[in-house]
């Protein structure tokens, strides 16, 4: 869906959904996922649809993911880190984390 | 930890405000939830200002750079990365970083959260795929991203214009430009250009903006009316309808949507200041004193919050308010305020003379306030409007007994995107201007927090 202009000066790895992603430091999960083939980020409680980031600015919560283990996390207001584990949220937030 | 001001958003209001309260000998604290200062406009501009890609974003970007550099050596104590989810009378803000909740208490409190894009609801468009142009100009900004097929963008206002240009010059490219101005605006226009020949800045970069789209070849299709995008599982397909009564449609791999901006009022409504309906910018403002200072003692507004503005405008109505600030914490005289707000009113009028303009030009289509039956509402909750004007019709009710009888607006986005256009389905419905039907209350907290989050808190509270 997205692409960079420019390759990454400082690379991380995160994964997403146990699949290993590189991505630049200081930049969010929300730009990241929108580079992916799969370009979504959850799916929702109410009719299971596929939601993406929208507004990358924290208005929308369209970009919740579970992150380390967090779920209902704005994958738009939150930087990457080298090893970070995300996963797109599926459906209601589990409370078991 | 305390504080004299609280300066919540570190934007161009807020950076200014914060370095004229240090000025005044003021301890100023200010909450921020982007990484770094600028705000969206100046989104990352000390990294990203050096670089090739600061070039493409322009001089307006460019200026970030001193104003950034101006607050950090300010002696204002910034906080990065944080989320304000409760202000409560006194002041004081609990505040969440890193997982940790931290209680500010400040003697006043500048709100310089700014503004969000309209939403604009249309069928398809909660599609992955869909996003706002404001959204994609920040992908630019922080991660060099571009749409990787040729985008469409669908809309009407400075923002897109300025965002194509730059997508161009950063060797995107660009499938076509639906505009949603609706074509008879442009003789309203013209009446209120008169009060804009004292910023004639604004619009010639407006014009030169066009231009540029002309001279790439850019597919322009005007007077656009209805949009609907679909597709499985993401977007795949753009089509619309014109007020002349031709239609079109195309392949699309990302859509750009963008109907101007309004004021962010989660915060002071959350702390009860007063709004008022704003006809030509068909939204909500906070209702403020000449200093910026809201209903609520206390509580100074200044951006784009207070108003749509644009940054010039932010930073002097930043001014402004420290200078209110300072006044009522007996920092500064009266006499002396008067004095030294004078120069920055002058400045204000002049960047704010061009608005009407603007407002009268990209005054959003109808449709974007009342939605056709099918489209989604309540992103969140999954309401269509016809779902919505069904029980809006029923009974003279407010908006938040149609949060209750519909669940819109209960949601994680807290109404931030369905709460205007639920004011206007029950105005439609009910025949009543949208200044008699309100907003949704805003109650805390502003912002999602864990129960482990606030365990943190009772470590920093004495124990009784």
């Amino acid at each position: 869906m997205f692409r960079t202009l420019h390759d990454a000066a400082d690379v991380v790895t995160i994964q997403i959904d146990g699949v290993p992603v590189e991505a630049e430091a200081g930049e969010t999960v929300a730009a990241v996922l929108l580079r992916q083939p799969e370009a979504w980020s959850r799916t929702t409680p109410v009719s299971g649809a596929r939601r993406a980031p929208y507004c990358m600015m924290g208005v929308c919560f369209d970009c919740l993911a579970e992150i380390d283990g967090v779920s209902s996390v704005q994958a738009c207001l939150t930087a990457v880190r080298n090893g970070m584990v995300v996963q797109r949220q599926l459906g209601r937030r589990s409370l078991a984390r | 930890m305390t504080a004299d001001l609280l300066v919540i958003g570190a934007g161009p209001a807020g950076m200014a405000a914060s370095v004229a309260a240090r000025r005044h000998g003021l301890d100023v604290v200010c909450v921020d939830d982007q990484p770094a200062p600028g705000g969206q406009i100046w989104r990352a501009v000390e990294i990203v200002a050096a670089t090739a890609r600061g070039h493409i974003l322009g001089a307006a970007y460019q200026e970030g750079i001193d104003k950034a550099a101006a607050f950090r050596a300010s002696g204002t104590t910034y906080l990065p990365d944080s989320q304000v989810w409760q202000i409560e009378p006194g002041f004081h803000a609990s505040v969440t970083r890193a997982a940790q909740v931290t209680s500010i208490v400040a003697r006043t409190v500048l709100l310089a959260t700014g503004a969000q894009e309209r939403p604009a609801p249309f069928p398809g468009w909660t599609l992955p795929g869909v996003l706002t142009v404001g959204a994609a100009q920040i992908l630019l900004k922080t991660s060099g991203q571009l749409p990787a097929q040729p985008v469409w963008i669908v809309g009407c206002g400075p923002l897109p214009l300025l965002y194509a240009t730059q997508l161009l010059q950063a060797g995107g490219s660009i499938a076509g430009w639906l505009d949603t101005a609706p074509t008879d605006r442009l003789a309203a226009a013209v009446w209120h250009g008169r009060s804009a020949v004292a910023a004639p800045s604004a619009l010639w970069k407006g014009l030169s903006w066009t231009m540029a789209l002309r001279r790439a070849g850019i597919r322009i299709i005007r007077g656009v009316t209805d949009v609907e995008a679909t597709g499985e599982g993401r977007v795949k397909h753009l089509t619309w309808r014109t007020a002349n009564g031709s239609s079109g449609s195309a392949p699309a791999d990302v859509i750009l949507i963008h109907e101007g901006v309004i004021p962010s009022t989660h915060a002071p409504l959350s702390l009860g200041c007063q709004v008022r309906w704003d006809s030509a910018q068909e939204c909500h403002v906070p209702v403020l004193d000449p200093w910026g200072e809201t209903s609520c003692p206390g509580v100074f507004i200044a951006g784009d919050g207070a108003g749509i503005g644009g940054a010039e405008a932010a930073v002097l109505r930043g001014e402004l308010a420290a200078l209110g600030i300072a006044v009522r914490l007996d920092r500064l005289g009266a006499d002396a305020a008067h004095a030294a707000a004078q120069p920055l009113r002058r400045s204000l009028r002049r960047a704010l003379s061009v608005r009407p303009l603007l407002d009268a030009l990209y005054r959003p289509r109808r449709s974007v306030f009342v939605p056709a039956n099918e489209t989604i509402v309540c992103r969140c909750e999954e309401l269509t409007a016809g779902q919505l004007r069904t029980i809006a019709g029923t009974a003279p009710i407010g908006p938040n007994q149609l949060k209750a009888f519909s669940r819109a607006g209960m949601g994680p986005c807290q109404g931030r995107q369905c709460g205007t256009t639920l004011t206007h389905l029950l105005a439609t419905a009910q025949g009543r201007p949208p200044a008699e039907i309100g907003l949704l209350s805003v109650r805390p907290p502003l912002k999602p927090v864990t129960i482990g989050e606030l365990a943190t808190l009772a470590q920093e509270l004495p124990v009784p």
